[in-house]
């Protein structure tokens, strides 16, 4: 005989989530930075299994992390060097930006600049860009602005293409309300392609914004000058490694604030982006 | 049914008819190997009419509305909307497509007054936010004139399109299947909404579909299309009273409509 069920109770029943998957956002983060750390340290101060020239420990990581922060706050020489390489990293963004932008326009709205420009663009694009910073310390010297040059470099390519890629995201349908609208081709560009573009070209932003660091610390390491790049290769040639782990937890901050900045702006611009449009355009 | 004769419209309006939208002997060819798209069409819109035009895929159906709008120059003949030829988009002419297309950056009415906007200026269109709240009241969406698009559904952004359409007061509609990307129980009662409107505003509208059913129980024409060259290879009138309502379509005289074009249609598809 079949087991009978009792014909009125709910058959409810829940869908179960991994073990892992259940774990909430700080925790996770927490004690997934706690299991490291204590690695860390057992293979470091505990066993000394790894040399401090190679690894230093948690400890001495921390020591150092005070020391260039009293350094920092205390306006020391450490915080003349960051303070060159946010000038460096702010300029260089702002370059990249401004060109990027009006080369993407060029590519991505005219015949002429798919056709003609497009292709040499894509030409350098695949050089390593770095290879060229020799050639900005011979033009620009060991001050600030052989250093900006070779981070609005690296930083400019992904805007151009974002912007150029933003400007086809605009669907056949808008396109044609335009132009049945009788829409000229500025209208068309600033009040549909443009909007339509932005978060492609946010997207482009952030990749720069990560471009724009690396350029400016590889400029510092290979020009010299007073940033936190030559700081860091200072303290990389003394053998000091956890000054430079110290140093390099500092310079991301530098970057976090760059991309958050970013990433703020670009909630602002495109508030639309985060509601679902089933009637809107895609 | 009766083959292309003239009728009296008296079920839309009294008033004596007169022709809004003419063309004539119209064709379009496309490319080097002259794809012949559209052939020998001819056609006139009555004041206050409601015309469709039905075929199966690449009838040229969709060229020749393109062409209608100004979005497309005919290879041959003659397109005259008001007396005045049409030689590119124009502000009387409303269009509606199958995609709603509201910008998402803009609130509803924002996006109702975009062709004032983009064709007279802020100014005007800030003028003409009035006008586009009733607009929106008409079709019962006056509860969402100030949200954005991205939290209306399906339906009502094709129903804030139709304002978008109607707030230049064109002198003809062109519908290019609006509301096919609609589910069915939505898009009879856009169908029907469509009705309401377009009798209340006394509109002229020429409706591309590939639902039968829509095309009877909206027009009082229908033209037939058939494809290689496209043609309009008939032209039934629609003998329904008015206002058209959906039980109409269970009724007999509706099925003999649609089983005769399906007939017409049918014969094509498999030659």
């Amino acid at each position: 005989m079949t087991t009978t069920h009792d014909s009125d109770s709910d058959t409810v029943w829940v869908e179960r989530e991994a073990l892992i998957d259940r774990i909430p956002r700080w925790v996770a983060m927490l004690g997934l930075a706690i299991v490291v750390i204590v690695i860390w340290d057992l293979v470091t101060a505990r066993t000394g299994w790894v040399s401090p020239i190679i690894l230093p420990s948690p400890g001495e990581t921390l020591a150092d992390l005070i020391f260039v922060g009293k350094n920092l706050l205390s306006g020391g020489y450490m915080l003349e060097a960051l303070w060159t390489t946010t000038r460096t990293v702010f300029w260089a963004f702002l370059i990249a930006g401004v060109i990027g932008f009006s080369l993407g326009l060029l590519v991505g709205e005219t015949k002429f600049g798919e056709r003609a420009v497009m292709p040499y663009l894509v030409a350098i694009d695949t050089m390593p860009k770095v290879a060229f910073a020799p050639l900005f310390i011979a033009w620009l010297g060991f001050d600030i602005a052989s250093k900006v040059a070779l981070a609005a470099f690296i930083a400019t390519f992904p805007i151009i293409v974002s912007t150029a890629a933003g400007l086809y995201a605009a669907s056949e349908n808008e396109r044609m309300l335009f132009k049945s609208m009788g829409a000229n081709r500025w209208q068309t560009l600033f009040r549909l392609k443009l909007p339509t573009g932005l978060p492609h070209i946010f997207t482009g932003l952030k990749i720069a914004a990560v471009g724009v660091m690396a350029g400016a610390i590889t400029g510092e390491f290979l020009g010299g000058g007073k940033g936190f790049g030559a700081l860091i290769r200072q303290s990389a040639s003394t053998m000091d490694t956890p000054r430079v782990f110290a140093l390099i937890l500092y310079l991301s901050l530098l970057g976090l604030a760059l991309f958050f900045a970013v990433a703020w702006l670009q909630k602002r611009l495109v508030f639309w982006n985060k509601v679902g449009q089933p009637g809107g355009v895609g | 049914m009766t083959m292309a004769e003239p009728r009296p419209l008296t079920a839309i309006t009294a008033a004596p008819v007169r022709p809004v939208y003419q063309i004539s002997r119209l064709s379009k060819t496309y490319g080097r190997n002259l794809l012949t798209a559209l052939t020998n069409v001819n056609l006139t819109l009555h004041q206050g009419e409601f015309v469709s035009v039905v075929g199966s895929s690449g009838c040229g159906k969709s060229t020749l509305l393109k062409i209608m709008s100004g979005l497309l120059p005919p290879t041959t003949g003659r397109v005259v909307l008001e007396g005045r030829p049409v030689t590119g988009p124009r502000d009387d002419i409303g269009m509606m497509f199958q995609q709603a297309t509201l910008l998402p950056w803009k609130t509803t009415v924002e996006n109702i007054v975009l062709p004032i906007e983009i064709r007279q200026g802020r100014g005007a269109a800030r003028a003409a936010i009035p006008r586009a709240i009733e607009l929106l009241k008409l079709v019962g969406l006056g509860d969402f004139t100030n949200v954005y698009p991205g939290e209306l559904s399906g339906g009502m952004a094709q129903r804030a399109s139709i304002c978008r359409m109607l707030i230049s007061n064109p002198a003809v509609l062109l519908l290019d299947e609006p509301f096919s990307a609609l589910d069915e129980l939505t898009r009879d009662f856009m169908n029907m909404e469509l009705q309401r409107i377009c009798m209340e505003q006394k509109s002229t509208a020429f409706l591309v579909t590939h639902s039968l059913a829509e095309a009877v129980i909206l027009s009082d024409r229908i033209l037939v299309m058939k494809p290689r060259p496209g043609r309009i290879v008939e032209e039934i009138t629609i003998d329904l009273p008015r206002p058209r309502t959906l039980e109409m379509i269970n009724t007999p005289r509706f099925g003999e409509i649609v089983a005769h074009i399906r007939d017409l249609l049918g014969k094509e598809a498999f030659q």
